[in-house]
């Protein structure tokens, strides 16, 4: 059994018998990620690191923690999670050569849990404007599954490598689907987190309001584990929740009788893909099977999720990106000129078509006469889309639905029509806007082989349920078993 | 030029003597190595997030209470975008429509009559870094990046360039007060932008504004508008019209320069600032800072004037800065003459005056209550005289000595012995037979000259009344 393979929680298993040392995982990870990497091309700046040894990990070994649960095994971050001294650069241009001098909260919790930081960043649509992985400015991920085929986004990177078996698990960062949607391409799990149950600070912003760090994993348990390590309040961000964290491993209790899960309608409707659709439908028996009560709810303003969003957050983006301009890190335009040719010029080279686009369209919602109509009127809508879960929870435990309304499509598909591409986010988004955490977890494959995910969303710091849900599910499938061929 | 009536309204930044910054934990202190008070979150680097400071925000509280506003019990905290280097975010994080306190006012004084100057907002935003030019580059010092700022934006009530002055150094008395700020305009610490339009007497709607930058001290702030008022008038009275537009005040030319129009104007594009929750005050949380506010200048000054029975225009002078009314309470309460008129003169008289050519306060020049009092005192009974008074006043800042040790070491006390005077009178008498003979003729102001050489052979001791008697009265027995 190739150590690669397995998942963290039988790896600690094996560490704690001292069967296998955290090295061994490395070297088994370093193996695969020259074997395969170079087809699915998962992490990013990988080519700069010829050598062996120069995929290292981080902390060295005196400052690992011993007595921490995560006993050394190393983790994957997303290229917009902030590890001091290592290139952190969004997979944009602009931040070419930036090292921030400052770990992020989450990379402070899992050194502190005894956790490795792998020091190669994995893959993602430039700032995390994107679907697809298709919008780095290190040229896109394939899917592991069928490497015509998108593996995602925006945490691309972080999805391929897990499901790749070049990560034990990984990070990503969910504003509109960008954990969930990869997971579900790739047949991984991928958690999007309540808003503020995990800290921003050192999460380089795409929507403030929106964005959450997660987990990729291989199952259930690990993803509960992972949460263990990274949840929790961080005084340095204002936003993240005052609350304890609870033991989710122990939510995994495998017993679901009687929960009362709802299954959204508007989420069946326009352009979901009949294979999906069948799939979906198992799933939803499978858990009716285990003992849930099931019934159709509605979410009424469901429709209008994907352009709030597109409001919310290019505004968000369009502020959060205005202190990319040369003067201090990253990129400056070499041609001279005055300041605002720098300005100009450094913005021009540095940003790609997609985050160009979503700085204009902010920018453009934000202007003096246009608030009022655009971003006043989406934040009153979002409020609706808010109440529409507080209505559902109060008589569900839970909500079941697809995350993808297709499964992973071909490069090149939609990179094009940027509203189309803007739509395969449509079940996705809503627990951005309310603020809900979410699940994307393995639930079939179409007759191309291609993988399907299913999404649970849970109310408020509601992660035990989604677990315990996913957990249970997870126990009466194979589907989580299955690795691609590469 | 008088048939126009000016309107000005202010918008006062003041630097918050908070030891950390706004949204963390640098320091602020004042002239230190450029980029040496900085951090990931002041520095804006990417991921950072801002965590507001309580102590700035309680800050802000008081100064709304104490310019009598109402503090708003929701507040939030905006993003206000323009590009420029030493903005490191390019957005500041400001108040827009839900700052700390709305709604106030102040109360100038100005050739005795009492003028009320409504406050519009106070509202706490962050500074921005420093700009140093130099011939082949510039640089940024980011040390002043997120310093607490407070905006204290007036109604467009001051109808005066003098009322203009009255006002800041109103605000600047009452925040000196409230201990939240140096309110150094040297230092930058206060900052003054003025907003102006001139319209004829009588006419209800406003004429058009420009707006007045780079005034670096309250006198320039009075000049600056002075100017403006005189410049607007003029093109008003050649059948011009206003354009609305930013000038830039020179001190040096004493003249405003246009610096950008209107069709310039920025378009800031302020939105909720979603790294920063919106902010509840509570009523207790009111009452606690509302409990914390001192005694206030203008309240200080109306019981000076009733227990002490001073007037209005001493007790201004004497609380205009808190510790100066401090100093002043001290002496007051402890003087056991029932008149306090005259260490009242002295302290807005000698004191002040000593005072500001050391470019000091009356409480820093080392003289303490006491020792003035033990000063006055000598005064009182007559025992020295103003000007040997006036000495000692020097030696007590010079050594810090007690004017009794001063008086005794050099013997000053004023002789008021009559018969030891009269020995003078008479030698003075003598060697000046000539002057005393003009006197009698009828010239009066010689009394004047044989007085003065009369105390210059007591070396300044005698008493200059009871000498002038004796002249007087030696010159009439003649």
């Amino acid at each position: 059994m190739e150590l690669y393979t397995l998942t963290a929680h039988e790896l600690l298993e094996k560490i704690h018998k001292k069967e296998i040392s955290p090295a061994d995982v490395v070297r088994s990870l370093q193996d695969r990620i020259r074997e395969v990497d170079p087809k699915v091309k998962a992490y990013v700046r990988a080519d700069k690191l010829s050598c062996r040894d120069s995929i290292v990990c981080y902390p060295c070994k005196d400052e690992q923690n011993p007595q921490g649960f995560l006993k050394g095994l190393p983790i994957s971050l997303k290229d917009n999670i902030c590890t001091k001294g290592i290139n952190t650069e969004c997979c944009s241009r602009i931040l070419e050569g930036f090292q921030p001098p400052y770990d992020a909260t989450v990379v402070k919790k899992l050194k502190a849990a005894g956790g490795a930081i792998f020091s190669l960043k994995t893959n993602m649509d430039e700032f995390a404007f994107g679907s697809s992985c298709e919008n780095s400015a290190f040229g896109p991920t394939r899917n592991p599954w069928d490497i015509e085929r998108v593996p995602g986004g925006s945490s691309g990177g972080s999805a391929a490598a897990v499901a790749a078996g070049t990560a034990v698990w990984a990070l990503g960062s969910d504003t509109g689907g960008s954990i969930r949607q990869p997971a579900s391409f790739c047949a991984v799990v991928g958690l999007k987190p309540t808003y503020g149950r995990v800290s921003r600070n050192g999460l380089i912003a795409f929507a403030s309001s929106l964005d959450q760090i997660g987990p990729f994993t291989k199952d259930v348990t690990d993803s509960a584990l992972l949460m263990k390590a990274i949840a929790g309040h961080d005084p340095s961000d204002s936003t993240s929740l005052d609350a304890p964290v609870p033991d989710y491993t122990a939510a995994l209790t495998g017993d679901i009788k009687g929960l009362k899960i709802g299954v959204p309608k508007e989420y069946f409707s326009q352009g979901l893909d009949a294979e999906v659709k069948v799939i979906i439908d198992a799933a939803v028996d499978k858990l009716r099977g285990l003992g849930a009560v099931l019934a159709e709810v509605s979410l009424p303003h469901t429709e209008y999720a994907v352009p709030v969003y597109y409001i919310v957050a290019t505004a968000e983006a369009s502020s959060n990106l205005a202190r990319f301009d040369g003067v201090q890190y990253g990129l400056r335009s070499s041609q001279g000129g005055n300041l605002i040719d720098m300005y100009k010029r450094t913005r021009g080279e540095g940003f790609g078509q997609e985050a160009k686009r979503r700085i204009l369209l902010g920018t453009f919602v934000l202007s003096h006469g246009y608030y009022d109509a655009y971003y006043l009127r989406a934040q009153k809508v979002r409020t609706l889309i808010k109440n529409d879960f507080d209505q559902v929870f109060k008589q569900f435990d839970c909500l079941v639905t697809p995350v993808s309304p297709t499964p992973a499509f071909k490069l090149g598909e939609k990179i094009e029509d940027p509203l189309k591409m803007y739509l395969s986010d449509i079940c996705t988004i809503s627990a951005n806007l309310a603020g809900v955490p979410a699940i994307s977890l393995p639930c079939g494959f179409t007759k191309a082989g291609l993988p399907v995910g299913l999404q649970i969303m849970a109310r408020p710091f509601g992660e035990e349920t989604i677990f315990r849900v996913a957990h249970t599910y997870e126990q009466n499938t194979d589907w989580h078993k299955r690795k691609p061929k590469l | 030029m008088n048939t126009y009536e000016p309107v000005i309204g202010l918008e006062v930044h003041v630097q918050l003597g908070t030891r950390t910054k706004a949204f963390c934990g640098c320091s602020t202190e004042f002239g230190a190595k450029p980029n040496s008070h900085v951090c990931p979150v002041c520095l804006g680097l990417p991921g950072t997030l801002p965590v507001l400071n309580k102590t700035a925000f309680n800050f802000a509280i008081k100064v709304g209470l104490a310019l009598n506003c109402r503090v708003q019990e929701y507040t939030k905290f905006d993003r206000k975008h323009y590009y420029y280097p030493d903005l490191p975010k390019n957005y500041q994080i400001s108040q827009y429509d839900l700052p700390v306190a709305k709604g106030g006012f102040l109360e100038i004084e100005l050739e005795g009559s009492l003028i009320r100057i409504g406050i519009t907002r106070v509202h706490l935003e962050e500074d921005a870094g420093k700009l140093i030019h130099k011939p082949d580059a510039s640089l940024v010092d980011l040390n002043r990046a997120g310093i607490p700022l407070l905006e204290v934006v007036s109604e467009p009530d001051i109808h005066s360039a003098s009322e203009a002055y009255e006002y800041l150094s109103s605000l600047k008395s009452i925040i000196k007060y409230l201990d939240v700020s140096d309110c150094d305009m040297e230092k930058g610490s206060l900052r003054c932008d003025a907003n102006i339009s001139i319209r004829p007497k009588g006419q209800t709607q406003l004429g058009v504004k420009t707006e007045l930058k780079n005034m670096n001290s309250f006198k320039g702030v009075k000049d600056a508008l002075e100017f403006e008022i005189q410049r607007q008038g003029s093109v008003l009275e050649a059948g011009g019209s206003i354009i609305q537009e930013t000038r830039l005040w020179d001190a040096q030319e004493g003249k405003t320069y246009i610096m950008r129009t209107k069709e310039e104007a920025k378009d800031y594009r302020y939105f909720p600032e979603p790294d920063l929750p919106p902010y509840i005050v509570t009523k207790e949380q009111i009452e606690e800072s509302a409990k914390s506010i001192p005694e206030l200048p203008q309240q200080k000054s109306l019981r000076f004037q009733q227990e002490y029975g001073l007037l209005k225009y001493d007790a201004g002078i004497l609380v205009s800065d808190k510790q100066d009314g401090s100093y002043a309470e001290e002496c007051l309460k402890n003087y056991p003459g029932a008149n306090k008129k005259l260490i009242v003169n002295w302290l807005i008289g000698p004191l002040l005056s000593v005072a500001n050519t050391r470019g000091k306060r009356i409480w820093e020049l080392g003289v303490s209550p006491a020792g003035l009092i033990e000063l006055t005192g000598y005064l009182d009974r007559r025992e020295i005289s103003n000007l040997t008074a006036k000495t000692v006043l020097t030696e007590m800042i010079e050594t810090k000595k007690a004017p009794s040790v001063i008086i005794k070491e050099k013997n000053l006390l004023q002789i008021s012995d009559t018969a030891s005077l009269e020995t003078v009178v008479a030698d003075v008498l003598k060697e000046n037979a000539d002057v005393a003979q003009e006197y009698r003729g009828g010239k009066c102001s010689a009394l004047m000259f044989l007085v003065g050489q009369a105390m210059k052979k007591s070396n300044g001791k005698a008493n200059p009344k009871l000498m002038q008697e004796l002249l007087k009265r030696r010159l009439a027995d003649a």
